[in-house]
């Protein structure tokens, strides 16, 4: 009797919490491995300082403060007025890296809303409709992988530069050259997007549920935007998040040849134009704009590494 | 069987191919059928017989290319489906004529929860609401036995047994009261007890609704308990077909005989090896010369190898295509 006690009370038993919680959802599931991946929580969280810094850093200095010019105080290494400094023109960098955040971040989720949209449509009809369709598509997009990126960027965006007005959205004046450096970026970055989800369709469209919504008279854009994107979701997320480094990176790269968006409107890539000529007698001028490029771009790959093992549908691990 | 009346659905000469590089499949080559509204129509035969084919044919499921429906007719309600454009499909598909599939494991969304997919039917087709369609769902998944409906709406397939997806996937079917309903091998995936489950509750739906019903099987068993008349497919052609008890008491051809024959028995002895038919299914990517069937036929003649016999009546309501007649030759083995 007392070894049978012995060997009961040895069996780990479910709690009644365990028993009784209802199964997790997928949104859950992906919750729970995301938040074992620390270097992506980390990733996460700068990301989210990193939005506040620039929308806090927007209420407590003014606009035409970050503007203002001021010749006698050009050069300024930091100093308490000027936690950052002072660039060539005498403006205060920690005014210019908050504008020039909010520009940055912007250019870089913007751009990728047009990249993942002409990219999942692309993909998705290249995929699901397959034939000459597929064809057209996937040699558009092969032509367009073919041509260097920095050249596409630097031609399209001094053909285009400059032509389109300031704007005013929000209350707030941005230059013409935001929206074209958007249009270019996302543009330019849409092709390896088109050939994940033309990939996914693929093989996602061969599945029984597809015949199976068929048979119930589902459209051919129901399946496509119902039942075939939604499970092609992980990849376009993972590749979105990366979208936006690149997109910073492109527009920092532009910027800083002058030829992306242009003064006094600040991007943390039009902050770096100029500070090549004072590398070492003014660092200033291009740590801090650079850190802050470096940060976001490598906390947004930590946070699609830590997306794309949360979403990976053949990770069974909770 | 008492209320059978017209014709609901009548293939006439139906011939399905897929052309693919190694050449051209003879999947479905020139069947004809009909199926009275309220009756149950078997169709078996061995796997890759055409069976599925001839109904996604139907249905306009077939992917042209690589498939082709070279000849044919389906007359549903003096409609000839056949000609039906892809949107006149997309009316027809899952109101009036519904289809259940296979493995209820792959054939849901992985991603939408049941009530989604559920209620998708129900707006396409009734233009409902979410909220009707909703309360509808709940009726629906009651009807087909599952508890506590409401609170399940929201729950992903992954959450749902082999035999609970299998019912959500005859709830969707049933959406819009389809007045025919398509079963693709509903029972194959699933254990015993859940195939007797699902083979009850579909006896039991069509008494409610007075669906007619084509259900396809190789399971000769399931057929017996459910069917008003079968259909034996072999190689993409039909080479019997019969009313259930005529065609369990008087079996005509070669083909029929051997799958009776190879049906595993409760009062055979144990270490009795189960029939089998020797051979394989023919390579229909060679075109049909003779009766597929020759090469594995005990009763084969010479004439099998020249020509394909065509399917003529033998007796009221049993047709059957072979030159032997196997009620008088002895087996030849």
């Amino acid at each position: 009797m007392a070894d049978a006690e012995v060997l009961t009370t040895k069996i780990p038993r479910l709690s009644q919490d365990e028993i009784e919680s209802p199964p997790l959802t997928l949104s859950q599931l992906t919750w729970r491995r995301f938040r074992r991946h620390k270097m992506a929580m980390f990733g996460g969280v700068v990301l989210i300082l990193l939005f506040l810094y620039s929308a806090v850093g927007s209420i407590i200095l003014p606009e035409s403060y970050a503007n203002f010019t001021d010749t006698t105080l050009r050069l300024q290494s930091p100093t308490s007025a000027h936690p950052f400094g002072t660039d060539a023109v005498g403006r205060d960098i920690l005014a210019r890296t908050i504008y020039g955040g909010q520009i940055s971040l912007l250019i870089g989720l913007t751009a990728v809303i047009i990249e993942t949209v002409a990219g999942v449509l692309i993909g998705a009809l290249a995929g699901y409709y397959g034939g000459w369709l597929d064809a057209i598509l996937m040699r558009i997009t092969e032509a367009m992988l073919n041509i260097p990126e920095i050249f596409l960027l630097i031609v399209m965006a001094k053909e285009f530069g400059g032509k389109i007005p300031s704007v005013n959205f929000f209350g707030r004046e941005f230059s013409g050259s935001v929206i074209v450096i958007v249009m270019i970026i996302g543009l330019t970055s849409w092709m390896y997007l088109a050939r994940i989800v033309r990939a996914e369709f693929l093989s996602l469209k061969e599945n029984d549920f597809v015949l199976a919504a068929r048979s119930t008279g589902t459209s051919n854009s129901g399946i496509i935007f119902k039942h075939i994107l939604p499970n092609s979701m992980a990849p376009i997320i993972v590749s979105a998040t990366l979208g936006v480094a690149n997109a910073i990176l492109a527009e920092a790269y532009i910027s800083f040849l002058g030829l992306g968006v242009q003064p006094p409107t600040a991007t943390w890539g039009n902050m770096l134009d100029g500070a090549n000529s004072y590398l070492e007698s003014a660092p200033w001028l291009w740590f801090f704009p650079g850190m802050l490029i470096l940060l976001t771009v490598l906390s947004i790959n930590f946070l699609g590494d830590g997306l794309r093992d949360a979403l990976d549908p053949h990770s069974r691990a909770v | 069987m008492n209320n059978i009346s017209a014709p609901l659905l009548q293939v006439e000469n139906l011939c399905t191919r897929f052309h693919i590089p190694e050449g051209t499949v003879y999947a479905v080559n020139g069947i004809s059928f009909t199926i009275k509204e309220g009756e149950t129509l078997a169709v078996v035969g061995e796997s890759g017989c055409g069976k599925s084919v001839t109904m996604l044919s139907i249905l306009g499921l077939i992917p042209l290319p690589p498939g082709e429906i070279v000849t044919g007719k389906a007359i549903f309600r003096d409609k000839d489906l056949i000609k039906l454009s892809e949107s006149e499909f997309e009316h027809l598909r899952g109101d009036e004529v519904a289809m259940v599939f296979q493995d209820p494991m792959t054939s849901l969304n992985p991603v939408l929860t049941i009530g989604k997919q559920i209620t998708e039917t129900l707006r396409t087709h009734l233009g409902l609401s979410q909220e009707a369609a909703d309360q509808k769902a709940v009726e629906l998944l009651e009807r087909v036995g599952i508890p506590e409906a409401a609170s399940r709406l929201g729950n992903y397939p992954h959450q749902f047994s082999g035999g609970m997806r299998q019912r959500v996937m005859i709830a969707m079917a049933l959406s819009c009261n389809p007045s025919l309903l398509i079963a693709d091998e509903p029972t194959t995936a699933l254990d015993v007890t859940i195939q007797a489950q699902i083979v009850e509750l579909v006896l039991h739906l069509r008494e409610q609704l007075h669906m007619t019903i084509i259900w396809i099987t190789h399971d000769l068993g399931v057929v017996a308990g459910l069917a008003d008349r079968v259909i034996v497919m072999y190689a993409g052609f039909i080479v019997e077909e019969a009313l259930v008890d005529d065609l369990y008491e008087n079996p005509r051809h070669p083909y029929t005989l051997a799958l009776l024959g190879a049906l595993p028995r409760v009062d055979r002895r144990r270490d009795h090896r189960l029939n089998s038919i020797p051979g394989a299914p023919p390579n229909l990517l060679v075109e049909p010369q003779g009766c597929p069937f020759a090469p594995r036929c005990t009763y084969v003649i010479d004439k099998c190898w020249q020509e394909n016999p065509a399917l003529i009546p033998i007796a009221p309501e049993h047709k059957m295509a072979c030159w032997v007649d196997t009620t008088t030759t002895s087996n030849g083995s």
